[in-house]
């Protein structure tokens, strides 16, 4: 615990970062906080309970636009810091990443190829639930599977905040928001519903570092991460990890496999 | 106000021969973890167990998504068919808590301000209000730091304090609330004399004075705490769309060729695309600045212009929030200005 606050202390006294970005205790969990005084560096926490996806601020330009910033970052954190410098979204010089290593002690991370290789010798948590939820609604027939999901995102009423608490969803301007023409129709209503989250998923494609933040970030308890985390296995299937070249959404090639479209 | 008492095998059979007389039940439904408001079929459904649903019951009178009208363009002329308020039920919206019946009255003052809103009181006059009032709370409730409590009856047609087991104190609040007692009466007894309603309420502290934030906040329109207290907001609508309260819309027009639907849907001053005009101009660019827009509206313009705090107190926005606003924390922080 000390050590978050050293380290992210020293980084504030030295001017190496503007901001630290990092969780506070909050009403029942961590919850994320901003540091801009090394004194109000005590606050700070991270634990394995800190899972909240921090790499979403990274993106805001109204937090960040133009500052140096320091960010402890969780396993999922880490894998979306990979993408987005992959995406171009990050500069290395702005940013410090602080991480936890094997031996449980904290690490510093200063470029994109170290936060690469940190991510890969770390262990993925494993969620049996989900895996148990995915296999549950891949023995459902199609007509079983159709009247789950349009059971679950009839409940939806478009506030987004599985959008806004995803890391790689970082468009100024989202589908749904485009109106000449309009792709989706932007009101509640089942079948939008079910066209948003299908403009999602497809729009996560080789993109999605499954961390499930989709999922909490739901205040229904819809489960839609499900649906990213199905694409994320299909794409690593069919494709393989993303690699130098982009990944599946942003790049085509002539020779890619279209054997699993239905 | 008069006083009744109702155990719950006749509540049930109540409720259900209300559903027999053809009235359309609005109830809190336990599903997993969450708790709910919908039209229910069967009163089996209804939940008791719970402490606060996830959305308010807002949507009763002001649905997600709504027609307004429709259009039909035919040669030099539109033919226009407007809101079809005949079809409506009536309603019974039943186990609400006291948060959510006051939160129709600044609905009411929001739908009404200027327009007479049709949909909406269309809607409100068919709607019978009984809550239930609070014998559990968690850390996240603060009715009474907005003036309400786990017993306050306002808003409420009619209220039932739990105060046996399987009984209820029924209180008998307003004249619809007298109608409803007329037709329904034989289900319920006379109350006992000594039994004292606050005895069975759960107490809930008061976390900040809020009189002192009216007061306040419209002084502190530019001041750093906006910025600090947004800062971890990551701008999704949760908040609004959970909150009893909250009534901000968008129009959308759902066309098809020649015929279409203008529909009303919620909407929310959180988002940045709220406030984008076609200039490409946007008057509130910053989180920081809607998160301002959001308390101030609450605070300041609704107790200005329509005489009443545009906040219940019932939490939801605080146990929706993905990153843990807590309202009632950013408030306190408010009094410390």
């Amino acid at each position: 615990m000390n050590d978050i606050i050293s380290q992210a202390r020293s980084l504030l006294e030295n001017k190496t970062v503007d901001i630290f970005i990092g969780y506070e205790k909050g009403t029942r969990g961590p919850r994320p906080a901003f540091i801009s005084k090394s004194e109000d560096a005590d606050k700070l926490i991270f634990d394995e309970s800190c899972s909240g996806n921090l790499a979403v601020y990274l993106t805001r330009k109204d937090l960040t636009e133009g500052k140096k910033v320091g960010i402890s970052a969780s396993y999922y954190a880490l894998k979306n810091l990979a993408l987005l410098f992959d995406e171009c979204q990050l500069k290395e010089e702005n940013l410090r990443v602080i991480a936890f290593s094997g031996n449980g002690d904290l690490k510093l991370l200063q470029s994109a190829e170290e936060i690469k290789q940190h991510v890969e010798g770390m262990p993925a948590p494993v969620n049996p639930a989900v895996e148990e939820q995915i296999r549950k609604i891949e023995a459902m027939t199609l007509s079983e599977r159709w009247a789950f999901w349009t059971e679950e995102l009839s409940r939806c009423f478009k506030c987004y905040a599985c959008r806004w608490a995803c890391p790689m969803c970082y468009c100024t301007k989202c589908i749904v928001e485009v109106n000449r023409p309009q792709w989706v129709q932007p009101w509640a209503g089942t079948l939008t519903n079910i066209e948003w989250q299908i403009n999602r998923v497809m729009h996560m494609a080789g993109r999605c570092s499954e961390c499930g933040a989709c999922g909490a970030a739901c205040p229904l308890g819809i489960p839609i991460y499900l649906l990213n985390k199905r694409m994320a296995d299909q794409v690593k299937e069919n494709f393989g990890k993303p690699g130098e070249e982009g990944n599946v959404l942003s790049t085509f090639k002539p020779d890619d496999k279209e054997n699993f479209i239905v | 106000m008069e006083r009744k008492y109702i155990n719950r095998h006749s509540l049930m059979n109540c409720l259900k021969k209300v559903q027999a007389d053809g009235v359309s039940l609005y109830a809190p439904v336990a599903r997993g973890e969450q708790t709910d408001f919908r039209f229910i079929t069967s009163v089996d459904e209804i939940s008791f167990g719970h402490i606060q649903t996830t959305r308010s019951a807002k949507a009763v009178v002001f649905p997600c998504t709504e027609k307004l009208f429709s259009y039909k363009k035919e040669k030099n002329d539109v033919k226009l068919r407007d809101y079809d308020a005949d079809e409506l039920p009536d309603i019974l919206v039943f186990g609400i808590h006291p948060c959510d019946a006051v939160g129709f009255g600044p609905l009411a003052g929001i739908f009404n301000w200027d327009t007479q809103d049709k949909p909406y009181n269309e809607r409100r006059k068919r709607i019978t209000l009984i809550s239930l009032a609070c014998n559990r709370a968690d850390e996240y409730c603060f009715c009474t730091s907005v003036g309400g409590g786990p017993g306050n009856t306002e808003g409420s047609d009619i209220q039932l304090t739990p105060v046996k087991e399987d009984g209820y104190l029924v209180e008998i609040i307003t004249d619809k609330g007298n109608e409803w007692y007329e037709k329904y009466g034989s289900f319920f007894e006379n109350a006992a004399e000594d039994i004292r309603k606050e005895d069975y309420l759960v107490e809930i502290p008061v976390k900040f004075d809020m009189e002192d934030i009216i007061r306040k906040v419209s002084g502190v329109f530019e001041n750093d705490t906006w910025r600090l207290q947004s800062e971890r907001c990551i701008g999704c609508g949760a908040c609004a769309f959970v909150c009893p309260t909250c009534a901000c819309f968008d129009i959308q027009e759902d066309a098809h060729g020649k015929t279409g639907n203008r529909i009303r849907c919620w909407d929310s001053c959180g988002f940045a695309l709220f406030t984008l005009h076609t200039s490409g101009h946007n008057p509130r660019p910053k989180q920081s600045q809607r998160w301002r827009q959001r308390i101030m509206h609450k605070f300041s313009y609704m107790p200005e212009r329509l005489s009443v705090v545009g906040c219940t107190g019932c939490g939801r926005c605080s146990r929706a929030c993905p990153v843990d606003m807590n309202l009632s924390d950013n408030l306190k922080m408010l009094n410390l200005l």
